[in-house]
């Protein structure tokens, strides 16, 4: 103990911050993360615009103006178009039955709401199939009535649902649960209806995470591969959706076809993931607002 | 506007927030619910503004039954805790949010809501704050803010939760003054809940002592101190 002082003394070195690793590790990291990157996202990236092009770009948007590829590029839009917004709207009602109301079960409808991701997306597919395929009364009712679900365009919206049902809530659950429920009663006591609160308050304060959630799950609502291959029946030019035709393409040694169809769905992911990008950059000092506080 | 409280009870599942309890508050009396938390004090002013709703018993504005009005028929100023000022919103649209609210027969024209906001901005001695938003103030400007928003209803009482819980001892004691001249100007009827004993002894005219979800006394503040009827309002009072 009484050495103590004679320890500390003789060694002179550069001082940094606490939180501050030396140079080497430094380097190793940001060195480490870039190259894996770089395989696993940037170089696959890359791969699919080279072999998209590679006889030119006539060639490719050719591929692109075939029947089966527009109808497949059609009904991902019009899939996405429909379940997007209806996710949207149960993503609200489930985040504000959950937060601004105690109620029984409550924990159990959270886990609920997590079940599309934690299942693989072939089980929910079948599950579809079973319920409402023509082997089932309901289905066999359903196609005798001339509305068949599965292997038809319900049946994709269906499983897209399905599958696309936790983005949204899952966004706003959190967000919300912090905000608690003390601005919608304030509006309230000022004279505001329910709706008229929802409208003014919760979802002015609630549209960031909106936006993701509904970004996400548009991304996904377009890429979805596993449960839409399932209940879709892959039916050319009627129940084909874009990964679907893309896995065909491939099967069927048109690569280019592929690989353009694969880069527009990659573009249109890359145009959402810009659009988030552009807005948190545009509208910093708003975001910083909401969440401050 | 006088209130009358009647053996109003409230459970939540199978916890009594508060036993049937009975209080009288005289028009333009400043009361305090004073009390510990889990005496039932802020669950008494959520029952008096329509946030939430008893078990058992009624509860009459001026003689008349209003324990089945809504939150929006109550017309009750509401001072939350933290204030709950909308974010998104400048101060001056928090001020006007209750008058734009109003169904259209009734909601006042731009130019006379603009000048309400400036005169209530006038009354909490904030004039210059109205393009600000709520995260640049301090919490003191937050709380008159808040307050000049529950007035611009014209409620027909002031109802607060813990008012100056969130502030600095000195903002604390020039906020007491602020909320004494703003109930002596208007003349409100005014509760509010505080668990600090100094402050509703110092502010009030009437103090209701609250424990366990049941009043222990109801007096003015000099009564009080001089006679406390319980053991539990002797100690709480001397803390």
């Amino acid at each position: 103990m009484t050495d103590f002082p004679a320890r500390t003394a003789p060694t002179a070195r550069r001082w940094r911050p606490a939180t501050t690793e030396p140079a080497a590790v430094k380097w190793a990291l940001i060195g480490l993360c870039l190259s894996v990157l770089t395989v696993l996202l940037f170089a696959p990236l890359i791969a699919i615009f080279d072999e998209a092009l590679r006889r030119g770009w006539a060639f490719a948007l050719a591929s692109l103006a075939e029947p089966d590829a527009q109808s497949a590029i059609q009904l991902t839009l019009l899939v996405a178009a429909i379940t997007v917004p209806l996710n949207a709207a149960f993503g609200i009602a489930a985040a504000w039955a959950i937060t601004k109301f105690d109620w029984r079960g409550k924990a159990w409808v959270i886990t609920l709401i997590d079940l599309p991701f934690s299942v693989s997306p072939v089980v929910a597919g079948l599950l579809f199939v079973l319920m409402f395929g023509a082997n089932s009364a309901l289905g066999a009712w359903l196609v005798a009535n001339g509305f068949p679900i599965v292997f038809a365009v319900p049946g994709i919206v269906l499983a897209t649902l399905f599958i696309t049902f936790p983005f949204v809530a899952r966004e706003l659950i959190p967000v919300m649960l912090e905000q608690g429920r003390a601005e919608e009663e304030a509006a309230l006591t000022l004279g505001a209806s329910g709706w008229r609160a929802f409208l003014t308050i919760t979802l002015p304060n609630i549209r960031w995470a909106l936006l993701y959630g509904v970004l996400l799950c548009n991304a996904r609502a377009m890429g979805e591969f596993g449960a839409v291959a399932v209940v879709s029946g892959k039916i050319r030019g009627q129940t084909t959706t874009m990964p679907l035709m893309i896995e065909m393409f491939y099967n069927e040694y048109l690569s280019v076809a592929a690989f353009t169809m694969a880069g527009v769905l990659a573009l249109l992911a890359f145009v959402t993931l810009t659009l988030k990008s552009a807005l948190e950059w545009r509208y910093a000092d708003q975001l910083a607002t909401t969440h401050r506080h | 506007m006088n209130i009358e409280i009647e053996e109003i009870s409230k459970e939540f599942g199978s916890t009594a927030a508060l036993h049937p309890v009975s209080l009288s508050i005289p028009a333009g009396t400043l009361v305090a619910l004073l009390g510990p938390s889990g005496s039932g004090k802020t669950t008494l002013l959520r029952i008096l503004g329509g946030l939430e709703f008893p078990t058992a018993g009624r509860v009459l504005f001026d003689g008349s039954d209003a324990t089945g009005l809504s939150v929006q028929e109550r017309r009750a100023g509401f001072v939350f805790q933290s204030y709950a000022l909308f974010r998104h919103m400048t101060v001056f649209d928090n001020i006007a949010y209750g008058l734009r609210a109003r169904p259209r027969k009734s909601r006042p024209a731009g130019a006379e809501i603009s000048r309400r906001v400036t005169r209530l901005l006038e009354l909490i001695k904030l004039p210059d704050i109205g393009a600000r938003y709520p995260n640049q103030l301090s919490g003191g400007q937050r709380q008159r803010v808040a307050l000049a928003r529950a007035l611009a209803i014209e409620p027909r009482m002031l109802l607060l939760d813990e008012p100056f819980g969130a502030l600095d001892a000195k903002v604390r004691k020039e906020l007491r003054q602020g909320l004494r001249d703003i109930h002596d100007t208007t003349g409100l009827t005014t509760v509010f809940v505080t668990h600090d004993q100094e402050e509703a002894m110092e502010l009030a005219d009437l103090v209701v002592v609250m424990s366990m979800g049941r009043i222990e006394q109801v007096g003015r503040p000099d009564d009080i101190r001089a006679q406390p009827r319980t053991q539990f309002v002797r100690e709480f009072i001397s803390a």
